[in-house]
């Protein structure tokens, strides 16, 4: 079974060099590539017959709309590479972006500088973020309940806790520097589209360069063997559900930042089903071990898309959320049989 | 004869897994198969209960041609097989395992009262009297065997099978589990048992079947075999002392002992195995399935708890918790299942070759690419790993291959001491040649060594010192100039007959 | 706790007590509700009184019913995220169909969940999908095609005949949809307790390759329970179509997780294998008398305790009973 003599030509040979037929062929072909090729083929549709979709404004509108469930999708896509879930997403982006507008209205205890309230306001969010991330994880870790019934605990009472900060009132403001995060331009860009663009690079480079990134698959793909290879298997989680806090709570201020307002009933919501839809078209199986970082981005820039083309083209929103639910399961159902082959 | 499988021929993707091999067992009698791993007993199981299919061959069975193709066949057929845990649901209670399926009812309705009694009255038959409405899971290991035999005679068994029925069950439970067989055999029902304790055959088999190599190489009477026949004919060898290679005479007791484990205890499996290893030497541990080799090396390396017993490294008492802790101490295990506790299949080689030595490559949380390049690369080229570039994916390499990678993980650590189980199981036989050889480079430049393994050639050729285990204990140390195979069976044969005073004196 | 041969123990203190940690979580639900209750007759004019006690039953049936449905698959092992949206589909078909009459808009709503349940189960034993991803999937396609029926609004219900009954009439001296609890209750209990699919839905949850090999018919099963599943939340869809009047493409967002809440503080392992009717019907009623109790004691004035610290009491209740379960486990695990 010395398969690899022969295999310098066959960089994806299997142990016995098998010839694929064609059916295979194109099954494998789609499970790796259908994303793409979705991706590039609602482009084309679109530039083709959808007026005005080749222009600045249309790019940044759809990355604005895009960012932030790229954002929590990058600590989705750690989250299930450790092969855990994290249903608490959108409660964090409320707490956060409840926190934050309440620090520089000085609602909690008057801030003597302007500047200094505003620095709080973009920082305290995100250690409540970075709370509620560390308590999934020791639920997870400590006691082994599972990932999905450990983050439901936040899911539910996440919301709760945030309207109880605002008292379920709509927090309207205008804070200009705080804003920046959700309505700047840096150089034509929008801020929250550069924000995304370094999250996910940062997410990229986790997993691919850093000694972290490579212990998350490790524990996702076989934690046995990552404890004998000394790898601290729960404190790798604690910290990976501690990054899923953070970016949700980035998440969460820069949706408040573009509203003007924080409405902590609606801020996030839904957002765990985006974020996982998106890891999920984008190709990382929900069993864990693997991460497709920007597979993820592709994911949720195709679901994306899809919302765009449909609407532009007349299709209401709700036409599009059938369509979304039609491309998981086809990708999902494409990708695992591309596995099994 | 009840059952009678007669050239039996069954290969995976080109390669033989039984050749020719047969099985008889007549009415009303107990039948042991033996053989080493891979000798082909459970696949023989397999292609009998329907869960494989064989290329050719006949089985007879109750006097029909059968040819079973799902496991549901073999049950309505009258054969059960009573696996070592799978087979029953752990939250369900104990009458509810007996009759899934084909629970009793009346008017549609599950009929509890006559489930609990039917229940009863068959558990009784094995002297059994238990609650039988409680989880199953509350019951030890043998009563959950004795549930799954009792389900099995509920279908009409005809041939209980039992695949190492024995290997978690404490000496008393064992003692239940024979009383239960000999109900069976009372009521005329054969028992094909699978076990790798010979004393456990003597106890309750009436003949055995040897296996090897994928042949049936032999059938006797229990009663006519002796335990070192037994062992000798299961492994194959000539009973000709000859004389291994010549030892290298330097190396002895006056190299400073880096391990030293004492009167190690945990659970059923390891009860009192003690051994040393020297710096610079391969010491070897032997003893058949089960005798709580694979344990006894987790428990030094701190993968699972001890209940007691004491562990000195270079002297110092350790009290590892997790495995990480023996790794500072320069400590490596390979283990003995690759797959599952081995390799990570999605990651690369490279990834795979790295994961134990990865906190040392950190440079400021960032893997340092170069050194980790050169590291990879040379080891690649020192064991001669075959993989057509460092980022395959691990998954796709041969068995031997994978091991080497593995073998890798822990020497780029550069430890002071490597256990390896069993590390040329499921390798072609030129490269269990390199890897054994590689072994003994390693420790000609220091390394100890503490190898585990099934095959005694393998343990003669290169261990300066053989611990012998034997039931999960101690049972002899062999030096160099004492290992032949015949000492090392015999040893291996012979359980609980001296105590293990005499391992402890060595 | 390993006893090879254990005296039965038949004594009359012995049938009562609970057989197992789990079964012993249970009775602590069963408890802790009745607890509730009791502190709220105590404290609160009116807590017991007929009305309140009968708006509460009401109001709750439509997540009991769900939770019902949810109970079942979470039994076997898997999960069923497309309830909520479900429902609200089902309360949209049913208030269209309820022009037709009112049996056209009771079998519409039915239909709609089932169609649901349907797709769930093809998805899963067919394509071989994990549920988790299969039914996140049907949950957007329901949703969205509740709202596509809708129009994006709500949808009035046929006033001219008996639909409304349902929400609005009580049949010796219960409201309808109490009424629906009830029966959907006892259906459940009988199956799983008295039925044989009922035993074999749990040995199906405690590890499918072994199911097979005992010779259950696996995916039979499972079909049957997320189709079950998805009745229930049709039910709960006629019952709120019936109920508001309308047709409410919009609600029902997030009641499968209120659903799971329930069924986990029920003592339902979401591993699958254990599980129990009963103390689902109680993990539902517990959450919703946190939101009945929050009530009173605002109404009471002595504080002002908004709404929102509903879902963090929910959430509370939640964390102790998966904490108290993992302890109960851990100690299971841990003895010999």
């Amino acid at each position: 079974m010395s398969a690899l003599d022969t295999a310098p030509s066959s960089t994806n040979g299997g142990p016995v060099e098998r010839r694929l037929n064609a059916r295979q062929a194109t099954l494998r072909f789609l499970g790796r590539y259908g994303t793409l090729l979705v991706f590039a083929s609602l482009l084309l549709f679109n530039v083709v017959f959808t007026p005005n979709f080749v222009a600045w404004n249309t790019l940044t509108l759809n990355l604005t709309q895009v960012a932030t469930v790229v954002i929590v999708a990058m600590g989705m896509t750690l989250v299930i590479a450790t092969g855990g879930i994290d249903l608490s997403v959108g409660s964090v982006m409320a707490i956060a972006g409840a926190l934050a507008p309440l620090i520089f209205l000085d609602r909690i205890v008057p801030i003597p500088s302007h500047t200094l309230g505003v620095a709080l306001a973009l920082t305290l969010p995100l250690l409540a973020a970075a709370l509620c991330g560390w308590f999934n994880g020791f639920l997870i870790t400590r006691y082994r309940i599972q990932p999905i019934v450990a983050t439901l605990v936040l899911f539910i009472a996440g919301r709760g806790i945030a309207q109880t900060f605002t008292n379920s009132e709509l927090q309207t403001f205008n804070e200009p520097s705080f804003q920046f995060i959700g309505k700047g331009f840096v150089w034509g860009v929008p801020v929250q589209v550069i924000l995304m663009a370094l999250v996910v690079l940062a997410t990229h480079y986790l997993v691919r360069r850093t000694a972290l990134g490579r212990q998350i698959l490790a524990v996702g793909g076989n934690e046995k063997a990552a404890r004998l290879s000394g790898i601290d298997a729960a404190g790798v989680k604690r910290l990976i559900y501690v990054i899923s806090g953070v970016l949700a709570g980035i998440a969460g201020m820069v949706v408040v930042a573009i509203n003007n307002a924080s409405d902590a009933a609606r801020v996030g919501t839904l957002m765990e089903l985006d974020a996982i839809a998106a890891v999920a078209v984008g190709g990382t199986l929900l069993s864990g071990g693997r991460a497709n970082v920007l597979g993820t981005v592709l994911g949720a820039f195709v679901l994306q898309l899809v919302r765009t083309t449909l609407l532009a083209n007349g299709v209401p929103d709700a036409a599009a959320l059938v369509v979304k639910a039609a491309l998981i399961i086809a990708a999902v159902w494409l990708q695992s049989r591309a596995e099994r082959i | 004869m009840l059952l009678s499988m007669k050239d039996i021929n069954k290969s995976f993707s080109g390669v033989s897994v039984l050749r020719d091999a047969s099985l008889e067992v007549a009415p009303g009698e107990v039948m042991a198969l033996i053989g080493q791993n891979g000798a082909g007993k459970s696949t023989m199981i397999k292609i009998l209960t329907g869960a494989y299919r064989k290329d050719s061959g006949s089985i007879q069975f109750d006097g029909t041609q059968v040819d079973f193709s799902a496991p549901a066949g073999a049950q309505a057929a009258g054969i059960a097989t009573v696996y070592q845990e799978l087979n029953l649901a752990p939250h369900r209670t104990v009458a509810e395992n007996i009759f899934l399926s084909r629970e009793p009812r009346r008017w549609g309705l599950l009929d509890r009262r006559r489930m609990r009694a039917e229940a009863s009255r068959v558990l009784a038959r094995f002297k059994l009297e238990l609650d039988v409405d409680r989880p199953l899971e509350d019951f030890s290991a043998a009563t959950r065997q004795m549930v799954a035999i009792a389900r099995g005679v509920t279908q009409n068994a005809r041939l209980v099978i039992m695949d190492e029925p024995t290997s978690s069950l404490d000496e008393r439970e064992v003692g239940v589990l024979f009383d239960t067989i000999r109900t069976l055999k009372a009521d005329g029902v054969s028992t094909l048992f699978v076990s790798h304790r010979l004393s456990e055959l003597y106890a309750v088999c009436d003949r055995v079947t040897i296996m090897r190599d994928g042949r049936t190489i032999g059938q006797h009477p229990m009663s006519e075999i002796s335990r070192v026949e037994l062992v000798r004919s299961m492994l194959g060898r000539e009973l000709t002392a000859f004389a291994t290679r010549a030892k290298d005479e330097a190396r002895g007791s006056d190299l400073p002992v880096f391990l030293h484990a004492e009167d190690l205890h945990a659970g059923t499996r390891v009860r009192g195995v003690s051994l040393q290893v020297r710096r610079g030497e391969i010491a070897g541990l032997a003893g058949l399935l089960g005798a709580g080799r694979t344990e006894t090396a987790r428990l030094i390396f701190g993968a699972d708890p001890r209940d007691g017993g004491r562990v000195a490294v270079e002297g110092r008492e350790t009290s590892y918790r997790e495995p990480v802790d023996a790794i500072r101490d320069g400590i490596g295990l390979v283990s003995e299942d690759r797959k599952v506790e081995g390799i990570v299949p999605e990651l690369s080689v490279r990834e795979n070759m790295t994961l134990a030595i990865l906190p040392k490559l950190r440079v400021g949380g960032v893997v340092d690419r170069t050194r980790e390049r050169a590291i990879v690369d040379r080891f690649i080229k020192a064991l001669g790993v075959k993989c057509s570039s460092p980022e395959q994916p691990i998954r796709e390499l041969s068995g031997g291959n994978q091991q080497k990678v593995l073998l890798a993980r822990w020497l780029c650590t550069d430890p002071n001491l490597l256990i390896v189980d069993e590390p040329t199981r499921g390798i072609d036989v030129g490269a269990k040649a390199e890897i054994l050889k590689l072994l003994r480079e390693l420790a000609d430049d220091g390394l100890s060594v503490l190898m585990i393994s099934s095959e005694l050639e393998e343990l003669m050729a290169a261990a300066d010192h053989v611990t012998v285990l034997s039931d999960g204990q101690s049972v002899a140390v062999l030096a160099a100039d004492e290992l032949s195979e015949e000492r090392l069976m015999t040893e291996m044969a012979h359980q609980n007959e001296i105590g293990s005073e005499g391992a402890r004196a060595a | 706790m390993a006893h090879i041969l254990p005296s039965a123990p038949s004594s009359l203190l012995g049938r009562f007590m609970p057989r197992s940690n789990l079964a012993l979580a249970r009775l602590g639900v069963v408890l802790a509700l009745l607890a509730l209750i009791l502190f709220g007759a105590l404290r609160y004019d009116g807590f017991v009184g007929l009305f309140n006690i009968l708006s509460f039953l009401k109001f709750n049936s439509m997540f009991a019913l769900v939770a019902l449905g949810m109970a079942f698959v979470i039994m076997t092992g898997g999960i069923d995220l497309s309830v909520g949206a479900a429902a609200a589909l089902a309360s949209v078909a049913a208030a269209i169909c309820s022009t037709y009459g009112s049996a056209a808009g009771i079998l519409g709503g039915l239909s709609a969940g089932l169609a649901v349940g349907l797709i769930n189960g093809v998805v899963i034993t067919g394509l071989r999908i994990q549920p988790f991803i299969a039914t996140l999937a049907t949950m957007l396609a329901a949703n969205g095609s509740a709202l596509l029926l809708a129009g994006n609004q709500s949808v009035s219900i046929a006033t001219d005949n008996n639909f409304m009954a349902i929400g609005l009439n009580n049949f010796l001296g219960l409201p309808i949809p109490v009424w629906i609890v009830v029966f959907a209750y006892f259906g459940g209990w009988l199956t799983l307790e008295r039925l044989p699919v009922g035993r074999r839905i749990l040995a199906i949850g405690d590890g499918e390759a072994t199911a097979k090999l005992m010779g259950l018919h696996v995916e039979r099963t499972l079909l049957g329970v997320y189709l079950f599943s998805g009745l229930m939340a049709g039910t709960a869809g006629v019952i709120l179509a019936s109920s508001s009047f309308a047709g409410q493409p919009t609600e029902g967002i997030g009641w499968e997780l209120i659903a799971i809440a329930s069924v986990v503080v029920g003592g339902t392992l979401l591993t699958g294998g254990v599980g129990s009717v009963g103390a689902t019907l109680a993990g539902a009623l517990l959450l919703g008398l946190v939101f009945t109790v929050i009530n009173f004691e605002n109404g009471k004035g002595w504080i002002s305790l908004s709404s929102s610290w509903q879902p963090v009491i929910r959430g509370l209740f939640l964390l102790a009973v998966v904490v108290l379960q993992a302890k109960l486990a851990g100690t299971r695990r841990n003895s010999p």
